[in-house]
């Protein structure tokens, strides 16, 4: 390899380095500060859990993440439950019923958030539903359920049809034979559609605010009014941000590591 | 009574009534209020009171202005990345993708209110409005733009690449007669996938842009509070131009849109 090779690859890696440096370098500042005892960022005092210790003092804090996590548990499996069974009837049905179905299953993906949410929200109010946890929960199936389609489509696509033939001939019922033939061949589709909803929901700040019952706060919309309005309580709480921070970190590190391993192993028994 | 046959087809009929309830009829709720007035009277005046109105329009112009700097901004640091890392042989490659897609798993908001920490710890926020604004877009929005330029550019059969070298071509110009066209339909997804809520999310222009930055989604959202028959006159105009935009793109492609899951 010649010289101006060798510069160029170096310069290759820098440039990745330097965008990965950049993504990385707001995360890794309030993971540093999560540890020290100074409520200032830039002002070193000493290391201590303090931040991480008022995080989970804070029963209003704790709410919220309860709040956001069981929501994003129930619209994640309500959506792999709809999209799965949704996909699985439009790739059995009529072309054109599947085109249609298709067509609308895209119009939350590519819609403005606000659109959408806009949208829910008016329209729940105009058919006297107003503002509740069940709007709540519909809102963030609508953004969450096309996705979940989307990842299911593709498996069903590869399935090998005749074995569910094979299965009826052999004399299992369609149900069994969806359940024990179908099924198994698109799990991989509906696990990331399931893991896709829960990132989506927990993401989501539009379609939660216009259509949450009052009251009602999430990671997102606590941290925007906590940043935007800052009010006593909530001001003095800005710090316990980079301990959650530095938690969501972690716990999406451990994630992709565990699941590039676990990814690994089924490639190389295979 | 006739018993109910189980059908594969039946499945999809919860789908098709959510959307139906859910997905179809709020895009006609949203028509209706964009052309009627408070007294339910059909009238195209909320299109023309705020198309007529000089500081809405210049607020569109300089968030158009805004959502088209992100996305060149975007595009120019993600195609080298995307190209790198789709042409390189290293076996880790995969890993290194991932670790562009894994912040974007960090809650939003909280992730918007690193970049406040750190511009706050920098001494910029509050100062340099404008490009908070653009940089805190470009750092959520990057992945959006590195998945499908990094899945079209890795389509590219490798013996183009030979075969335009073996004509003759220098770099460049295999580059612009070969890996660019090719990669088109991959820009195109990530320039909507980009644009369209560069425009419209305003959690990032309120939160680092101290704000004073108004987007066009900032609109719905006042409007939200005080005159819904406008906010769906907003709301449908992006409705319109988002399906224009993919329309004329030539459709979405759906594997492009699965955030990273599907990699």
């Amino acid at each position: 390899m010649n010289k101006k090779q060798v510069l160029f690859r170096c310069l290759k890696a820098g440039f990745v380095g330097l965008v990965l440096l950049l993504l990385y370098a707001p995360i890794l500042l309030l993971a540093v500060y999560s540890f020290n005892a100074s409520d200032i960022i830039g002002k070193w005092e000493s290391f201590s859990f303090a931040h991480y210790g008022k995080l989970f003092g804070d029963p209003v804090i704790l709410g919220m993440i309860g709040n956001t996590l069981l929501l994003a548990l129930l619209a994640a499996v309500l959506s792999t439950v709809l999209g799965t069974a949704g996909a699985l009837g439009m790739f059995y049905s009529k072309k054109r019923t599947k085109a249609a179905m298709h067509a609308a299953s895209q119009i939350p993906v590519i819609n403005a958030e606000i659109v959408t949410a806009l949208a829910l929200a008016i329209s729940f109010v105009a058919v006297g539903l107003g503002k509740s946890y069940f709007t709540l929960l519909i809102g963030h199936m609508v953004i969450c359920t096309p996705f979940v389609v989307l990842s299911v489509m593709p498996k069903l696509k590869q399935m090998d049809n005749s074995l569910y033939e094979a299965a009826l001939d052999l004399g299992a019922s369609p149900a069994k034979a969806l359940f024990k033939v179908v099924l198994p061949q698109i799990i991989p589709g509906v696990i990331s559609g399931f893991m896709l909803a829960i990132t989506l929901s927990l993401d989501d700040y539009i379609v939660t605010v216009y259509t949450r019952p009052s009251g009602f706060e999430t990671i997102s919309t606590y941290v925007f009014n906590a940043t935007m309005r800052g009010n006593a309580h909530t001001a003095e709480t800005l710090s316990s941000f980079w301990a959650l921070t530095t938690i969501l970190f972690l716990v999406i590190v451990l994630v992709v590591v565990l699941s590039n391993l676990i990814g690994r192993g089924r490639k190389e028994r295979s | 009574m006739t018993k109910l046959r189980f059908s594969r087809k039946t499945l999809g009929i919860p789908y098709a009534v959510f959307l139906l309830f859910f997905v179809i009829a709020p895009m006609f709720v949203i028509l209706f209020y964009a052309f009627t007035d408070r007294n339910n009277h059909i009238t195209f005046m909320n299109f023309v009171r705020f198309f007529s109105d000089p500081t809405k329009l210049s607020t569109i112009v300089y968030s158009i202005v805004i959502a088209l700097i992100t996305t060149v901004v975007c595009l120019v640091i993600a195609f080298p990345v995307a190209y790198i890392l789709a042409r390189s042989k290293m076996k880790k490659k995969f890993v290194i993708l991932m670790l562009f897609v894994t912040p974007m798993w960090i809650n939003f908001v909280l992730r918007v209110n690193a970049i406040r920490e750190l511009f706050n710890w920098m001494g910029l926020l509050g100062e340099t409005n404008y490009f908070n604004t653009v940089f805190g877009m470009v750092y959520d929005f990057l992945p959006f733009m590195i998945l499908p330029l990094y899945t079209t550019i890795m389509k590219i059969d490798n013996s183009l690449y030979e075969a335009s070298a073996d004509l003759g071509a220098n770099g460049f110009t295999t580059f612009t007669r070969v890996t660019l066209p090719l990669s088109m339909p991959g820009i195109m997804s990530g320039v909507t996938m980009v644009f369209l809520p560069a425009m419209t999310n305003y959690v990032v222009s309120d939160m680092l842009g101290n704000s004073m930055v108004t987007i066009i989604g900032k609109f719905i959202y006042e409007y939200f509070g005080t005159d819904w028959h406008m906010g769906s006159m907003v709301a449908l105009v992006l409705l319109i131009v988002v399906f224009l935009s993919t329309w004329l793109s030539g459709g979405f492609k759906s594997e492009d849109t699965v955030r990273g899951a599907n990699l």
